[in-house]
Order: C-alpha cells, then structure tokens, then sequence
C-alpha cells in the first residue's frame, strides 16, 4: 500500500511532466492538424535555456532560490517560445495550406537539426545538476520503515502543472484569443474571412506550446537532474503518445494521457520491470486506440458517407 | 412510358421490411416497408432530411440499421418461405438453383457489392481524383481482376490468363465510356472533368462492378437542363439493356416524374406515399408534405384527409 | 406543432441573410489586424527586417552561442564565448539585409523563380531518360569506378551499397506511404525484423545467405500483417503513432532480450554471402581461387554491390508490376477515398494489409542484407531516425514515385556522406573543426529547405497505370494523400 501509494505520486509527477509537453502537441494539431515533431525538441531546448540560467545566474552572484526559479522560468519561457514562433516561421509556415505530410518531413527535419545544433553547441555528453531544492512531506510513516514521501519539487511540479492547465484552459475557453484559436481549428478560411488574423492566431499557439514545454523541461531539469541533448526525441514520443492517447486536439485529453502514461510508467517499472516499461506505454496506448480510436477523450470520428 | 404496372410487388428485386435506423435520440428512418421491382427505375424521393440517405446507406451496408430486414433477391423466384428460412438460418446468404437471397443488413459494406451486386454512387461524388478516368472504372472491377491475376501471383508472373482478363476489363470500361460519352477523356485524371461528366462516370463506374441494383444519390443535382436530360437516357438504357433495377434518390422533379416507374415518398423517416408518377404526383400528403402548397390549402388538405398536419417547405424546395 | 417548425423556417432564411451581410460587411473593410502598408524605402526596409531578424538570431541563440554549460570537476561551469555569439549576428544580419534588398525587394519572392522553372520543365519526359541513364551508370558503376576514380573505389562503392540500401527501403516504404496513402512511421521495423531473422537464422541453423534472405523477407511480411491488423481501423495520424510506436516496441525488445537477441551487444559473426558457395575470401575454394584471379578485397565489396542492386531492382520490378494488377491499383483507389473503394465491393483490409505485408517484406530483405554487410547487428542500427529517414526519402522524393525515392537517397544520403570529406573546411574554420559533426545538422536543414522549396516533393507527378491512347501524367495537386496526411 505505501509502496502503491510513493509510486502514484511519482507517476502524477511524471505524468504532469509529459502533460505540459502534450499540451503542446495537441494545441498544434488541433489548430493545423498537423504532429509538430520538433515539439519534443523544444522542451529540450528549454531545459538547456533554463540550465544556462541557473548557471549564468550563479555565476553572477544570484543564488536566492526563489528568485532564481523565477528569473530561470521567465526566461526559459520566453526564448523558448521565440524557437518555437521561429520554427514555425521557418518551417511550417511556407508550407501551410500545401501537401499535409510536407510539414511531417519539415518537422522531422526541424527536429534532428535542433538535436544536433544542441549536440554542436553545447557538447553531447550528459549535464548533471545537483538537486536544488531536497525535503519534503512525509504522508505516511509505516512502522516497518517505508516512508512515503512527497517532495517539494513533486509538489511544486503538480502544483505548476495544475495552474498552467487552469490557466491556459481559461485562455482558450474565455478570451478573444481562444475565441479565435478555436475558431480557426473549425474552419481557417472561414475565420480569416471574418478577421481573424490567422497567420498571428498559429504563431500565438506555437508561442504557448513552447512556452509550457519550457516549464515542462525546466522541471525535468530540476526534477530529475541530468539533462542531454536527447532527452527531447523519449520526452516528445511520449508526450506525443499521451496526447494520442488522450485524444489529440483535446487540451484535458492531453492532460489525462499525460497522467496515465506517467503511471503506467512508474506503476510498470515498479511492479514489473523498468526495461519494459516504454513497451507497456505504447502497447497500452495500442489497446485503447483499437477500441477508442479517437482516443479517451477525442471526438469520434464520424463517417460522412 | 410506364412499364408495366405493380411489378414492384410481383416481381420485387429488393425489399425493405420495418427498417429503423436510429442515430442516439434521432430517429432518421422510422418502420420503413417498401419494395423495389425488378428492371424498374424506382424514386425515393422526400424533403430534404427525410431520411433518404440514410436508406441508401443502409441498403447499401455503409449503415447497420437498428432494426429491420433489408432482402434483396438477385435471380428468379424465391419464396417467402426460403426467405423466412434464411432469416431464421443467421447465415448472410443463400445462393440456390432458384435464385439467391442476400440480406443485406447482415453483410459488409464491400460484401453487398462483391457478392450481392448492389452498386451505388454518392451524394458528394467520390471518385478517385488522382486517377484516369479509364483506372476509375478498372478499379470497379478489381474483384474479378484478381481472381484472374491468380490473386496477383499469377499477374505479376505475367500469365496469359490475367492478360486477357485485363483486355477484356478494359474494353469493358472503354464499353461504358463509350456509353457516359467520356471515351475521348479516358486518360485524364477524373478530379479534371467538369461535375456533369464526373457523375456520370461515378454511374460508369458503380456499373462496371455488374450489379443488379443500381442505387444513384442525386444523380442529378448540379447537373443542367441538357445534362439532365442526357442523365435520362442513360438511366432508362441502363435498365432497359443491361436489366439493371435503379433505386435513386433525386430532387429534380423533371427527371424523376419523367423517368420512374415507381415512387416512393419519405417524410420524417416514414413512408407517406408509394406508386406510379401519376399516382404519387396526385397524392394529397405528398402534395401537402413534398410539394409546397400555401397554408390554407394546407389547412383545407388537412381537414379533408384528417391527417397530422406536416409542415410546409420553402417554396425553393420543391422546385 | 405547425406553427413552431413554420416559424423556425420562416425564420431561416432570414438568419442566412442576416449571416450572409455579416460576411459581406467583413469583408467591405479592412481585416481588423492587417497592418498599414509599410511606406518605407527599400533600403529602411531591409534595414529593418534584417534587425529585427538578427535580434531573433540573438535572443535564440543567446543560450547555445554566448553561454555554453560545460562538466567541470564537482558539478558544471559555464563558459562564454561571445564572440561565435556576435559572428551569427552580424551573419544574419548581412544575409537577411541583402536578401531583402536584392532578392525580395520586388513583389514576388524567390521562391516565384523556382515554380516557373519547375512549371516549364513539367512537361518533358525527362522521367524515361533519366531512369535509364541511372540504370546503366547503376549497372556499370563497380567498372566504371575502378577506371576512373582507383583511388577511392573501395569507399564510394561501399557508399552506393550504403544509398542502394536506402532505395530499397524507400521503395518498399513507397508501397506502404506513396501508393496505399498509409502513413508509417516505424517502417524500420520491418527492416530489424529482417536483420534479426537473417541473422539468427543464420548464426543457429548455419543457413546460407540465400536460404535465409526469403525466409527472412517472409517473416519481415508476416510481422507486417501481424502488425498491420491491429492498427486497420486507425486514420490518419493515429495510424502514425501506432506505427512509430510498434517501431519502438521492436527495438526495445530487441535491446532487453538478452539470451535470444544478445541485447545492445547484438549479434556478431553473421556469414557473408557466397556465390554458389564461392567465398570471397583468400585461399582454396574462394571466389578468386575457383577463377584463378588474384584475390582483392575489391572483389567482396563488388559483389555486395550487385546483391543489393539486384534486390532493389527486383523491388522496382514487383512494384511497378503491381501497380498495374488489381492489388496495386487497388492501393491507389484507397489512397484516394476507401469510402468509394469500399462501395466498389473492395475488401480494404485485404487492400491495407497486402500494401502492409509488401512493404515489409521488401524492408525485410533490405534488412538481410544489412545484416550480411555489416556481419554484425545492434538494436543501435533501428532506431526511430531511421524510420524518419526512409520517410523522408519517399517524400523528398516524390510520393509514389519511383524516380523520385532515387534521387532523394542521392542527394539525401550520399550527399551527406560526402560531408566527411569536407576536411578542407578546416583551412576556413581551424583545426578543431571537424565537418562529421555537422552532418546531421546540415541533414535536418536540407530536409527542411528541399521540402520548403517542393512540398510535393522532387518528382511529383502520377503516371498512370492503364492508358487507352495517351500517357498523360497527373498532376500532383489531383492525386490525393491518403490516411493520415
């Protein structure tokens, strides 16, 4: 039981990890329909954004924590979302509108150049980053001597995720810009006729997807302390798998798959074996698709005859 | 220009029995019974969300209705008897010396076509835009060109067996392109064509996979008044020289009043009327529920046949 | 009753017309977020776009130019290096001034040159001809490598082994994605399974190389079925996923199954192939031996050479064959509407899981061959890059497209390869440049930049696959993208 219990909170952990990225994912698809393949990359990317501050940061004398976090998530949030605006610029823009599997191609392309720019840049072996922030709350004390524990990184990492989702579900449900974002998933055509700005609309997408990414990396950075230039492509499958298994184009979908790919990691790799467990996500996300084929929470699919 | 009379129920090729087609809530087709006679050209007609898709994609398999029998006899006789047994025997068909039987409800959308020879056209057409309009109509016939290329083995190793089966199927389609007047566009891809001529290769095509039933989704919509016209001829060769029964739905009252032997009337997913042209065109529901009168003369209908009152359309309805 | 539905349809057309104004009067004014035409000059406006361009540079790559993390003794250091910082800056600033000023500046953009060229060289039958030239330089190459380039022909045939490999797999893959429109992204499974079959076969059963290379494209096959079931009713980019994730599945397998596939250590001393038992090999009974030449290690490498182009042929034949039986025109009615297919009595499944199974198949032999080259394997040579690579291929190339997966493997692979080479970028950069580095960096541009330039890829129109009386190609904006593009 407590055993069950330590591995569920490191699964919700792991699983609001891969949320943040999918949000990401499904966001895209949901506006382009497209798999924006270098979105793994981009939360790659903000976890060496927000290494590079921290150390920056350090080296500059800076070392209150708080306020580093702060400095650290700010910044990491706002040059990832300028890669992100710059990718789409770049490569998925010139090809809107054309051949749907075109930008799959840019994409995959985007995404081996980002790794190795990394790998280029910033060397490829692994960065290791000391825990920063250790302790935290003892739930349950068995008298056998297992501890169920929860950090405060894992509650600062729930606890982020839970107002990130909030806030960007008030975003898309409440302002003019998720009016327009839903808008042009319905019909672009239709809602640049009515004037909305379509080219800003998708590029704003692209800028909150990164942006969470961003917070999503600077976690992992933070949460597991090894970062490398690879780390981009495992998160990204499977913050694509949660997204799929969720129901791409849903923003709670991308959350609950975040969630259950998490803890079907955790829960496999500790009652199982840890070598399988990436089997078991994707088997997992296999099975559902077989029976729900527009995921848990997808719109089915209805077909027009 | 009427064949004979009734022989929707003497002969009948198709038969539709208390079918139901319920989507959650919506009941789109309500206890529909009717029945289609063989070498007829046979109307479904009704206002727009009467249900009339929704019967052609069940006959067709795209939909598995909620309730009902859908039988369609392809040759001969067959008794009510053979046809209870079936139904009783849960198997999807039986093919005897006397005629076979196909219930429709139970088989796969591919099936009716592969095995039961039910061929149909969409609403929306659907061609394969990519390709020329000659493969259009070679894909039609894929299934008896695999069996001749020896389920592609036998093909690929270059028989003479396949090779003739393939001559023959392309004279077959070129036959049908001749037919639909698009021979001198047979090597052009079929997204080019102008709408008229693509739903008349989408018949073409439907016709290429030798079925015994025909159903045509609107086959004239968007078509002009020459084209109509043209769409006619064809209808009336189809059934006149290949034997093939036509179920079609249509809005242009010019074609269907001209061309049917036998029309039946949705409204709301039921039946309100079933007869010949002249029968159905002085049918007061169907002048009251399709046609569009003012609502007095509604109201005048309503009282005289003491029926529910139906709703009246836009004049543009009925056109 | 009546008179609520009466009312509601009296009302309707009133609604449209009211939505229809609406529309009309969005579209009589300005669209509210449509700037002002800029009123600056051309020289302002370069100026402007080349900052604002060359700030983005610095804002993205502030954090990977100016600072980089290093490991130092007890934990990470970090160094900067601003002048690689301020060199990008000012190169993108110059580059971005004088496109804007010079190319950009009138209407049009460069890209409007490129579409009149590709417009005005549509129509030539370029296709044949150039088929046939890479056909017999293909035939030749061995021969014509060692009389013209000696020097190098033991690394430039090993590199067209290596491009032969990638046109085969972007042929088998072109049945799957370019024909059937099925969009896989763990083709390179199939392409393990074949290793690994071949390999194991061979290590345990002590087979010959052309034993096992049917057996192991038929095992290649039977996963492609067995694979292609479950995801038969998945669209689109749920096809995608599954695909990519059955990719991953495989290789994790492959790495955790220690005692039947070795694991990362691999499988090591698979046999090379002979020729009717002929070895290529020094001393009595090799190949050399038997025909009383002098033994070159030459002569291994030529014959490799002539395996996998007679593999890729063979590719080319069955699907060019095919794709003119029932099956493969079938493959291309499903690419362009299964509904339509399904209404001509055609059994998709059957459809899906043939194109499936021929795909792999193909991978699978690629596969052996893989195998038999290296003489070693690791689940490393698998992984989901290689999928994307393949992909990439067939679509740079030109879905459907046969010529096409050819050219894309050309420029693709070879060119890349032909990167090592560039040592003589280190007079330019220094010594510590080292041009291997950047190889896949300048693949994952190229990528993007060849697909920016043609989205439909490099040859991108349809031939059919029946003519009545004139051949006429198909233009790619008709031929549909199938599932999941």
């Amino acid at each position: 039981m407590e055993y069950f219990l330590q591995q569920l909170i490191n699964g919700v952990t792991l699983g609001s990890i891969y949320g943040l990225i999918a949000i990401g994912y499904t966001m895209v698809y949901g506006i382009i329909g497209m798999i924006n393949f270098a979105h793994g990359e981009i939360f790659m990317i903000g976890s060496f954004i927000a290494l590079a501050v921290f150390l920056g940061l350090a080296a500059l004398g800076i070392t209150f924590l708080p306020l580093v976090l702060l400095i650290m998530v700010i910044v990491a949030m706002i040059c990832t979302a300028a890669w992100g605006w710059t990718i789409e610029r770049v490569a998925y823009r010139p090809l809107r509108g054309s051949f749907r599997l075109a930008p799959l191609i840019t994409a995959i392309g985007m995404s081996i150049f980002l790794q190795n720019f990394v790998q280029v840049t910033q060397g490829a072996r692994v960065k290791p980053l000391p825990p920063q922030i250790q302790g935290g709350l003892i739930l349950m004390d068995s008298h056998d001597g297992i501890v169920v524990q929860i950090s405060w990184m894992q509650i600062i990492i729930i606890v982020m995720t839970v107002v990130l989702m909030t806030a960007f579900s008030l975003i898309i449900s409440k302002t003019s810009l998720g009016r327009q974002q839903r808008a042009c998933e319905q019909d672009r055509k239709m809602a640049s006729l009515l004037g909305v700005n379509v080219d800003r609309t998708i590029s704003l997408t692209f800028v909150m997807g990164a942006s969470l990414a961003a917070v999503a990396g600077m976690m992992y950075l933070l949460y597991y302390g090894v970062i490398d230039f690879y780390i981009g492509f495992i998160a990204g499958v499977k913050a694509f798998t949660a997204a799929v298994l969720g129901g791409i184009g849903s923003l709670p979908g991308a959350m609950l798959g975040g969630l259950a790919i998490g803890l079907i990691e955790t829960f496999w790799s500790g009652y199982f074996s840890v070598e399988y467990k990436d089997v078991a996500a994707f088997s997992i996300l296999a099975i559902v698709l077989i029976f729900l084929p527009s995921g848990l929470l997808g719109r089915p699919e209805v077909e027009k005859v | 220009m009427l064949k004979q009379n009734r022989n929707w129920s003497a002969d009948p090729v198709l038969s539709v029995e208390h079918l139901t087609m319920r989507f959650g809530g919506l009941v789109a087709v309500d206890d529909l019974s009717f029945d289609v006679g063989r070498g007829d050209i046979t109307a479904l007609i009704g206002p727009n969300g009467a249900g009339k898709t929704t019967v052609f994609n069940c006959v067709t398999g795209f939909y598995k209705p909620t309730e009902g029998r859908i039988a369609l006899r392809r040759d001969g006789s067959v008794t009510p008897e053979a046809l209870a047994e079936l139904t009783r025997s849960g198997r999807q068909y039986a093919e005897g010396d006397k005629g076979s039987i196909f219930l429709l409800e139970r088989m796969a959308d591919f099936k009716i076509t592969e095995v039961a020879g039910v061929a149909r056209t969409f609403q929306n057409i659907r061609l394969f835009g990519g390709m020329t309009v000659l493969e259009n109509l070679l894909v039609a016939q894929h299934n008896e060109l695999m069996r001749a290329s020896g389920y592609t083995i036998g093909g690929l190793l270059g028989l003479p067996g396949y090779r003739r089966a393939a001559e023959a199927a392309k004279e077959t389609a070129v036959e049908w392109l001749r037919r639909v007047n698009l021979l001198d566009r047979a090597d052009d891809p079929a997204a080019d064509l102008p709408y008229g001529a693509q739903r008349r290769l989408e018949i073409a095509r439907a016709l290429c996979t030798n079925p015994v039933l025909l159903c045509l989704d609107e086959p004239a919509a968007g078509l002009n008044p020459r084209e109509s016209a043209e769409l006619n001829t064809l209808l009336k060769y189809i059934r006149d020289d290949h034997g093939v029964s036509v179920l079609l739905i249509e809005h242009d009252m010019g074609v269907v009043m001209e061309i049917s032997d036998h029309i039946i009337v949705l409204d709301y997913g039921k039946k309100i009327s079933d007869g010949t042209a002249p029968e159905v065109r002085s049918d007061p529901k169907v002048i009251a529920a399709y046609l569009g009168v003012d609502d007095e003369e509604v109201e005048d209908v309503e009282r005289d046949l003491e029926v529910k009152p139906a709703p009246t359309r836009a004049e543009g309805d009925a056109r | 009753m009546a008179d609520i539905t009466q009312s509601a349809s009296a009302n309707r057309p009133e609604g449209a017309e009211r939505l229809s104004e609406d529309r009309r009067e969005a579209m009589r004014g300005e669209p509210p977020f449509v700037e002002a035409p800029a009123e600056d000059s051309r020289l302002v406006r370069a100026l402007k776009e080349a900052g604002i361009t060359a700030g983005l540079i610095a804002v993205l790559t502030f954090f990977f130019f100016f600072m980089k993390t290093d490991i130092a003794v007890g934990g990470l250091s970090l160094t900067v290096d601003p002048w690689t910082w301020f060199v990008a800056i000012a190169i993108t600033f110059v580059g971005r001034f004088l496109l804007t000023f010079f190319v950009f500046a009138g209407e049009r953009p460069a890209v409007g040159g490129w579409k009149k060229i590709a417009a005005a060289t549509a129509g030539w039958p370029i296709g044949k001809v150039v088929g046939a030239v890479l056909l017999f330089v293909a035939l030749t190459l061995p021969f014509l490598l060692t009389i013209f380039l000696p020097s190098q022909d033991r690394y430039l045939l090993d590199l067209a082994i290596l491009i032969l490999t990638y046109v085969m797999l972007g042929w088998g893959l072109n049945i799957v994605v370019g024909l059937a429109g099925l969009l896989d992204l763990g083709y390179v499974a199939f392409y393990a399974v074949g290793a690994y079959s071949f390999a194991l076969l061979a290590t345990n059963f002590d087979l010959g190389f052309w034993v096992c290379l049917p057996m192991a494209g038929l095992f290649a096959a039977l996963w492609g079925v067995m694979l292609g079931f479950p995801v038969l009713r998945l669209r689109g980019d749920y096809l995608a996923i599954v695909t990519l994730a059955f990719g991953e599945i495989i290789r994790v397998v492959l790495l955790n199954w220690y005692t039947f596939t070795g694991g990362p250590n691999g499988i090591l001393g698979i046999p090379k192939p002979t020729l009717f038992g002929l070895e290529f090999s020094r001393g009595k009974g090799s190949f050399s031996d038997f025909f009383g030449i002098e033994y070159s290690s030459i002569q291994r490498f030529i014959f490799l050479y002539y395996i996998i182009l007679a593999l890729a042929l063979l590719t080319n034949f069955v699907t060019m064959r095919m794709r003119k039986l029932p099956v493969g025109r079938a493959w291309e009615a499903l690419r362009e509407d299964e509904i339509a297919c399904r209404s001509l009595g055609i059994n998709t499944t059957n459809v899906k899981l043939t194109a499936f199974a021929t795909g792999a198949m193909f991978g699978g032999f690629a596969g052996s061959f893989f195998a038999t080259r290296q003489g070693f394997i690791s689940p490393e040579s698998f992984t989901f890059i290689e999928s994307a690579i393949i992909l990439a291929i067939v679509v740079l190339g030109g879905l459907g497209s046969q010529l096409g997966v050819v050219i894309a493997s050309v420029v693709m692979i070879g060119g890349i390869e032909l990167l090592r080479n560039l040592t003589g970028l280190q007079a330019i950069f220094g010594t510590g440049f080292d041009p291997t580095q950047y190889r896949m960096l300048i693949f994952g541009l190229a990528m993007v930049l060849i697909m920016v330039w043609k989205p439909r890829g490099l040859v991108s129109t349809r031939s059919p696959s029946a003519i009545y009386k004139e051949k006429k190609a198909i233009g790619a904006d008709l031929v549909a993208q199938g599932e999941g593009h």
